[in-house]
């Protein structure tokens, strides 16, 4: 998968917090790369440690309370083991980070243009009446009307939409080359969230930057995301192209993803099809395959899904699923049992 | 979905109508005051004249955006809200102004799903007092005795029985909705209005607990109203649905008639910009989509006329003079209500993403 | 925001129309329902030898035959007009902005208490300067290097400073950096600032020390309570990935944040103090106006005490005022509400 253009290069990621109740295996052996002007979108169930990921890439785990460990490199910069200043120096420059809820992730005391300022300031040596003139501007390029009038405004008295929108224009202000967005329209209306996504893609594009979207909507990912890489339990369990996982799915949990989700561009299915069970608890995580405990198919692997992990291996091009179960099994379940109770309508 | 056939798998429905329950210019607005003497200077109109019927035995879906009035609504309807002006009819009573007592036999009859799991159970009694509740306040006799109630209760949700002893802390987000759904199905209600009740739980969970709800409504008979804001979760339960918006209700219909023939330019919209899980029809849903620009405007000053209209790509004087009624258009199937005055045809070419600018 | 200032003003007048009318009934009233006459109140005033006559003369100039809403109301009104008071041939006048007229000392109760107003105020100000800055700095190291060595000692010694009553720790350090190392003044050498400000400073180092430290024990835990909660709020996840030094990230958007309930309390604990640090003032025998309050009811000199409790509640209620309004400044989400 290490793609040779890969710009961002993840390698066995780590990141363990070790608390009274035992160690949270958060994030455990995470594999991924990611080019310029690409887009990969992160799915999971909460708790399958999407943010913990984004933020051990920007570097933003308190050393005394998280374990992080493996590599992250970022243009050839390895974040893991650089010294804080030098992390802190890419963070909001190189890469940057949109948050969920726009609301409690801005300042309330300070206007958004100050914070937007202040953003540009820290990496740029200019004058404030510069940075305002530049925190307008990308407040005008984010589509918030009235951009001069509304730069003196708190957070507070935008609406959700122009609150998402102004974190956008803070998170570019330095023009990164890796923008994660963590759910960045979970809090939103779905008109909104058209817009938002709408943007986010033209400004990619304008900006040629690598995206990083994080969410548990498989249709926004569907929207945004080349390559898909799907986490269950702080592993990944299958990774493809857009096309691939949502047409070819292998792994057991993607097919459950997709049967638990009601979708518009298709008839009314009788029945959706949940994952039975709950989410897994990562202190104890499961012996063997995590979502052994949920997996309808795991007496098909002769109970080897109870005592050991299977290893994310690749299923064709650029596929890779953590299953036990043999690749033409895979692809027959898909084809002759899921896809037909997926596409059935009443 | 041709109309001909819309309107015949309607028809065939309609001889076993019967509405339980009917709103009729259903108003509720929240007096905003001001000043030394906290004089009403204005007011949230969160629901400003709604009509609606929600027969026995189907699902009522109530899309819309937030702060709509959908919440609002289902607070009126169960009666935990008074209404500004209008009239609630439950089972061929009127209960609109009805005071505490004289509500709570229709209590037994109407309970409320919410939306939070956690914080709508009591942290500290066990599951066994959080579900027997309900018997010991309407004194509600129960011939095995009110645990092997509660257990039955459990079973029926699918909970295990020897969970009466646990406190809800002990649960995850799925099971705690169950112990809701638990709880509103104590008394045998006839009416259950679920606000959002999977919004807050994973995608995966969200599945189970739709899945109970239709299995409950198949066993027990029920009739639901779902209010949601997830068009996706909405279509696949709902029998008819109603799409609000600034308190209004713009459009209703059957199920099938509304999502495959939308009228009302709002639902047009709503409908479009829904994310759909095909990346190979990206570029088609993007160039589909009608991007609605500015905001919401404020519920305290809606725009005259159409409410829509300031946001609408089909705006026209009148819509800014008339308000358009609630009513069946010509060749829709019957029960397809809109509120618009040029209500978009089967094949219109829909204004893009760049013509809604 | 006028709108609401003079509707807090309003609030702030009937709070201190109530408290004067409650303290009133406590100190004329509730002896009477215990079975005391008019003339048993005033026989306190005119000494031991008086006979009968005298002492009904004396209640009658008084006026404590009266009702006891006429008397609130003449109490009331000499606020605002002042009043005559009659001891049998005796005349005496309290003029305007009347407190009260103390029979005993046979002089104005408001007066007095402005005379002690610099000693109370030096005190409360110069101790709340010192624990602002003590606490605040001890609170937000401790919440920085949560668990750390530093954090643990101090809050364990916050712990103590809160609990510790300070006729106790004022006692016990007179004794000590007083009375046996001789480093600072002993109590009741008070010395106004306009006379000599080093001695001034130096009289009261002792008194502000002590009254910091009880202090500066709550606002440690309070800050670090506070810097905890805020450096956990998603607003410096956002500071901290725009790349922001981190000591701009705790000043600039943690401490700016935490602050803010402090100032609250910061602003009613010197209102209080301003009111008279009672415990403080008659452990360090310093003539402030909580020493005036005690020897008032030690001498049980009604008017004394009535008249503290008014001007004691009057700076409470006023910087409650200051602090809603400081507060909605402070926070642009109260102000542009
Ligand atoms: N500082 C921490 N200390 C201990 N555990 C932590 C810490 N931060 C995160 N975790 C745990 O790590 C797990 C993964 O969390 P993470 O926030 O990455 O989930 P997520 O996939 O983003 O879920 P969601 O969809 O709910 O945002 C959770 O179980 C969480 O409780
Ligand atoms: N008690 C109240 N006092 C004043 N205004 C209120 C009150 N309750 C609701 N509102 C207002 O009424 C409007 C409708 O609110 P409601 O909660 O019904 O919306 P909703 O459609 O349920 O939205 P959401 O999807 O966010 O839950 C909103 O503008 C809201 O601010
Ligand atoms: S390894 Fe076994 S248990 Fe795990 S997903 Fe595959 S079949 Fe299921
Ligand atoms: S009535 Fe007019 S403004 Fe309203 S939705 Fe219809 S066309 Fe648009
Ligand atoms: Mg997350
Ligand atoms: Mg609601």
């Amino acid at each position: 998968m290490p793609a040779p253009d890969a710009f961002l290069d993840v390698r066995d990621l780590r990141i363990h917090f070790p608390t009274d109740d035992g160690l949270v295996k958060s994030v455990d052996g995470l594999t991924f790369s990611l080019a310029r002007g690409k887009t990969l979108g992160i799915v999971g169930e909460s708790g399958s440690g999407k943010s913990v990921t984004s933020l051990g890439i920007l570097g933003l785990h308190n050393k005394r309370n998280a374990r992080v460990s493996g590599e992250i490199s970022l243009d050839g910069t390895d974040i893991v083991n650089a010294d804080p200043e030098t992390v802190r120096k890419m963070r909001g420059r190189r890469m940057a980070m949109i948050f969920q809820d726009p609301l409690s992730a801005m300042h309330p005391y300070y206007t958004v243009g100050h914070q937007i300022i202040e953003a540009y300031r820290v990496h740029n040596n200019v004058s404030k009446a510069v940075a305002k003139k530049h925190a307008i501007d990308m407040l005008g390029r984010v589509g918030i009307p009235q951009p001069n009038r509304r730069v003196d405004d708190y957070p507070h008295q935008f609406s959700g939409g122009m609150r998402q929108r102004a974190m956008i224009a803070m998170a570019l202000s330095c023009d990164p080359e890796l923008l994660i967005a963590d759910e960045p329209t979970t809090a939103l209306d779905v008109t909104v969230q058209a817009q938002i996504l709408d943007l986010m893609r033209d400004l990619q594009q304008e900006f040629n930057s690598a995206l990083i979207i994080i969410t548990h909507d498989l249709g926004v990912v569907a929207e945004l995301a080349d390559d898909v890489l799907v986490m269950y339990g702080g592993k990944c369990i299958e990774y493809g192209s857009a096309v691939t996982i949502f047409e070819e799915p292998e792994h057991p949990y993607t097919w459950g993803l997709l049967g638990s989700m009601p979708r518009l561009d298709r008839g009314v299915t009788n029945r959706l099809l949940p994952i039975s069970g709950n989410p897994p608890s990562l202190i104890n995580v499961p012996s063997g395959c995590a979502f052994h405990p949920r997996c309808a198919y795991e007496a098909r692997t002769g109970g080897l899904g109870t005592t050991t992990v299977p290893e994310l291996a690749e299923s064709g091009r650029g596929h890779l699923v953590r299953c036990h179960m043999p690749v033409a099994e895979r692809k027959r379940i898909w084809n002759e049992q899921v896809r037909p109770k997926l596409e059935a309508t009443s | 979905m041709t109309e001909s056939t819309a309107g015949e798998s309607v028809a065939t429905q309609t001889p076993t109508k019967e509405a339980l329950l009917s709103a009729q210019g259903l108003q509720k607005h929240f007096p905003i005051t001001k000043g030394l003497l906290k004089r009403q200077v204005a007011a949230v109109k969160a629901v400003d004249g709604i009509d609606f019927d929600v027969y026995k035995g189907e699902t009522l879906g109530l899309v819309g955006e937030s702060g709509c009035g959908k919440s609002t609504t289902g607070r009126l309807i169960t009666r935990l809200a008074e209404p500004t002006a209008g009239k609630i009819m439950f089972d061929g009573k009127d209960i609109s102004h009805l005071g505490t007592g004289a509500m709570r036999p229709f209590r037994r009859d109407m309970q409320m799903i919410f939306q939070d799991p956690f914080s709508s159970l009591n942290p500290r009694h066990t599951v066994g007092t959080i579900v027997g509740a309900p018997f010991h306040i309407q004194g509600v006799k129960t011939p095995h005795g009110v645990k092997r109630a509660v257990q039955d209760l459990l079973k029926l949700v699918g909970l295990n029985p020897e969970h009466y002893n646990r406190y809800p802390h002990e649960f995850s987000g799925g099971q705690r909705q169950r112990i809701g759904i638990a709880r509103t199905l104590a008394l045998k209600p006839k009416l259950i209005i679920a606000d959002e009740p999977v919004s807050a739980l994973d995608v995966s969970i969200q599945a189970q607990v739709v899945n109970l709800l239709e299995d409950l409504q198949n066993e027990l008979g029920l009739t639901y109203v779902v209010i949601a804001h997830d068009l996706s979760v909405v279509r696949h339960i709902s029998d008819r649905v109603a799409v609000m918006y600034l308190g209004k209700i713009v459009e209703i219909a059957d199920r099938e008639s509304l999502y495959s023939n939308p009228r009302h330019p709002y639902t047009v919209a709503l409908m479009s910009a829904v994310p759909v899980p095909n990346p190979r029809r990206r570029e088609a849903n993007q160039r589909q989509r009608v991007l609605l620009t500015g905001d919401v405007p404020s519920p305290i000053d809606p725009p005259t006329g159409c409410r829509f209209r300031t946001r609408c790509w089909k705006a026209q004087d009148i819509c800014a003079t008339t308000e358009p009624p609630l009513v069946v258009r010509e060749g829709d199937a019957p029960g397809h209500q809109t509120a618009c005055h040029f209500p978009v045809a089967d094949n219109e070419e829909v204004a893009g993403r760049t013509a809604a600018a | 925001m006028v709108a609401y200032i003079i509707r807090r003003l309003f609030g702030a007048v009937l709070t201190l129309l109530i408290v004067s009318m409650i303290t009133f009934g406590i100190f004329y009233l509730v002896p009477r329902w215990a079975g005391g006459t008019a003339n048993d109140l005033a026989s306190r005033y005119v000494g031991r030898t008086a006979n009968p006559e005298q002492v009904a003369e004396a209640a009658h100039g008084l006026g404590l035959d009266k009702p006891f809403f006429v008397q609130y109301w003449d109490w009331l009104q000499a606020i605002f007009v002042g009043r005559d008071f009659a001891f049998g041939a005796t005349q005496a006048h309290c003029p305007a902005p009347c407190l009260g007229y103390s029979f005993i000392g046979r002089n104005p109760v408001l007066p007095d208490i402005l005379d002690r107003l610099p000693v109370t105020a030096s005190l409360a100000f110069g101790a709340a300067i010192i624990w602002v800055i003590f606490g605040v700095a001890t609170g937000v190291v401790s919440a920085l290097k949560r668990g750390s060595i530093f954090d643990r000692a101090a809050m364990g010694i916050a712990l103590g400073g809160v609990s510790l009553p300070i006729f106790w720790t004022g006692l016990v350090s007179l004794v000590i950096f007083s009375y046996t190392l001789h480093w600072t003044k002993p109590g009741g050498a008070y010395t106004p600032i306009e006379q000599n400000p080093g001695e001034w400073a130096y009289s009261l180092l002792l008194p502000w020390i002590t009254l910091a430290l009880l202090f500066s024990a709550a606002y440690a835990r309070l800050t670090r309570a506070g810097m905890l909660e805020t450096m956990g709020e998603d607003y410096i996840r956002t500071a901290r990935a725009k790349g922001l030094r981190e000591r701009t990230v705790v000043t600039k958007h943690g401490l700016r944040a935490a602050l803010t309930p402090i100032a609250t309390i910061f602003g009613l604990d010197v209102g209080l103090l301003m009111g008279g640090a009672v415990l403080t003032e008659s452990t360090f025998s310093l003539p402030g106006i909580g020493k005036y309050a005690i020897d008032a009811i030690n001498a049980n000199d009604m008017p004394k005490v009535m008249g503290f409790v008014i001007f004691a509640a009057g700076f409470v209620v006023i910087a409650n005022l200051i602090v809603d309004v400081v507060y909605a400044v402070i926070d642009p989400r109260v102000r542009l509400a």
